[in-house]
């Protein structure tokens, strides 16, 4: 991980925004940025972003690499789309914040316990092993994963929740023995790794 | 009028004893009402809604939603893609707007199918539940099946996000659209006039990870409806559902409000106008039981 950054850093020297550009998704946007503020404007987690959409735009332009990735800023992003619909120069914000957010996981500088961070992958995690998304192993492994420290009270709280899921029948305990999924996984593990094998070669050979 | 046939992607969230498995029930029902068939992908696969981007880079991520489009085309040939899950629609719809955007990223695609033995084109179109019940029915049509109006309940129209942006109903605004107060009218409710938070984003996946600010605006959600006067909120997404049904508690809890406001799909006012029980609309599958329109389907 920190080996493709140094590698990043090396090849792209003085360049973030060329950086971006070639490595995030809809990363070749940033440029088009006219720094309005709409976006920012518009967020409804705009009082909790350390460094709102307009701002991490403009600092991509200003070369501030680790700032950027390091930030828990694009942690923020629900997708609810609202930046895209307004923006005037039509950017695809939430894709951008997306690709940062992934690019900076992939480089092994994104924060070590942002929650949403540890969330998506538990996500991701969980999906490709079955194809479909087991919920109650989901809702589980959070648990875990706030079960340290300050997490443990939310944890505990959504256990409650889990309960009530479980006697509308909106949650199945017998999901922790497997559960849903895809009948041919070995075709879909296929597919996602050849899928990420294209774009690790895009990524060296960028 | 004939029966319809659709290509259905019904999703995670709506499988047996899922989250959102009321919702499917729901939608079941209101089909047999208006003589819909839906076919279900075979084997279909997670589209990873939108948090899936930390662990899937693009390819891999948009290459779930192709595989879903190829084996629609593949088993369902020629017909529409339909989702009810917002989520669901918006993965599968930007997927397919991706690769036709990107002819390197489709022959791309095209070579990971092929993998698992498959090709794409995604020419189909990709729609949410409501965009065929509003394009392909009508309101007029959607009224003609109303046995039992929804007299004398006003309801909040939450809309939410995904379902609305960035890619919309045909025709509505992204600010205020009107197609789901239309809808509770058409069910012979009353919609909820200016209710302010009719877009307000719930906050997703971030109600787990980032609970104290999920909770700020969703609390902002039930409390518009309250001051408009509402019985209960309706809606067409399955994370709002969840999201703004099942956290009262907690909100209620840490702002000392009383919130129990029950929060319902649109399908589920539908099966009950429509005549059909409270089981049959999954009504059962509430959280927050919505008492008001289980006694208008128990009413014979
Ligand atoms: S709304 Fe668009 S142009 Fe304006 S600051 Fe945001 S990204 Fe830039
Ligand atoms: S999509 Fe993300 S960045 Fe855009 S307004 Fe919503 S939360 Fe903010």
């Amino acid at each position: 991980m920190s080996d493709l950054n140094t590698a990043m850093i090396e090849k792209y020297r003085n360049s973030f925004l060329k950086e971006v550009e070639a490595n995030v998704e809809e990363g070749d946007w940033v440029k088009m940025c006219m720094q309005c503020g709409v976006c920012s404007g518009s967020c409804p987690l705009g009082p909790h972003w350390e460094h709102p959409p307009q701002e991490i735009f403009m600092m991509i332009r200003a070369g501030k690499r680790d700032e950027v990735l390091q930030s828990d800023a694009m942690w923020m992003c629900t997708s609810c789309y609202n930046c895209i619909v307004r923006c005037p120069r039509e950017l695809p914000i939430t894709h951008i914040m997306h690709g940062l957010a992934h690019y900076a996981k992939r480089l092994g500088l994104a924060p070590k316990n942002q929650p949403t961070a540890k969330f998506a992958q538990l996500f991701w995690d969980n999906l490709v092993k079955s194809g479909r998304v087991n919920e109650l192993k989901l809702g589980l492994s959070l648990y875990f994963m706030n079960g340290f420290g300050e997490g443990i009270k939310t944890s505990l709280k959504m256990k409650n929740i889990g309960l009530g899921m479980v006697k509308t029948k909106r949650m199945n305990p017998m999901e922790i023995l497997g559960g849903h999924g895809v009948k041919d996984k070995s075709g879909l593990q296929k597919i996602l790794n050849k899928a990420r094998e294209i774009e690790e070669a895009k990524a060296q050979g960028a | 009028m004939a029966k319809k046939e659709y290509s259905f992607y019904p999703g995670c969230s709506s499988q047996e004893k899922a989250s959102s498995s009321n919702y499917l029930k729901s939608v079941e029902t209101m089909c047999e009402e208006l003589d819909i068939q839906l076919n279900t992908i075979p084997d279909w696969n997670c589209c990873s809604a939108s948090i899936g981007y930390a662990g899937g880079g693009e390819l891999p991520r948009l290459a779930l939603s192709a595989r879903n489009i190829a084996l629609s085309e593949q088993h369902n040939a020629g017909q529409d893609i339909v989702a009810t899950c917002a989520a669901c629609w918006l993965a599968t719809k930007e997927t397919q707007e991706r690769l036709h955007d990107d002819q390197d990223m489709m022959a791309d695609m095209n070579k990971v199918l092929a993998e698992a033995g498959l090709k794409v084109e995604a020419k189909s179109p990709i729609r949410h539940m409501v965009e065929v019940l509003i394009e392909d029915f009508g309101y007029e049509a959607l009224g003609s099946h109303v046995k039992k109006p929804l007299d004398g309940l006003k309801i909040a129209g939450y809309v939410g996000c995904q379902t609305n942006r960035p890619f919309g109903i045909d025709g509505e605004s992204f600010e205020n659209p009107k197609y789901l107060d239309k809808l509770v009218e058409t069910m012979g409710a009353e919609p909820l006039e200016n209710y302010d938070k009719k877009v307000q984003c719930c906050g997703g996946a971030l109600a787990f990870s980032e609970p104290e600010k999920s909770q700020a605006m969703i609390k902002d959600i039930i409390e518009a409806a309250y001051d408009g006067g509402a019985d209960l909120v309706v809606t067409p997404c399955p994370v709002c559902q969840m999201n703004v049904e099942v956290y009262q508690d907690h909100i209620n809890a840490k702002y000392g409000t009383k919130f129990k406001m029950p929060v319902v799909y649109y399908s589920q006012l539908m099966d009950v106008a429509y005549g059909r029980n409270a089981k049959d609309a999954g009504l059962d599958g509430q959280v927050i039981r919505a008492k008001q329109l289980e006694e208008i389907a128990n009413k014979s």
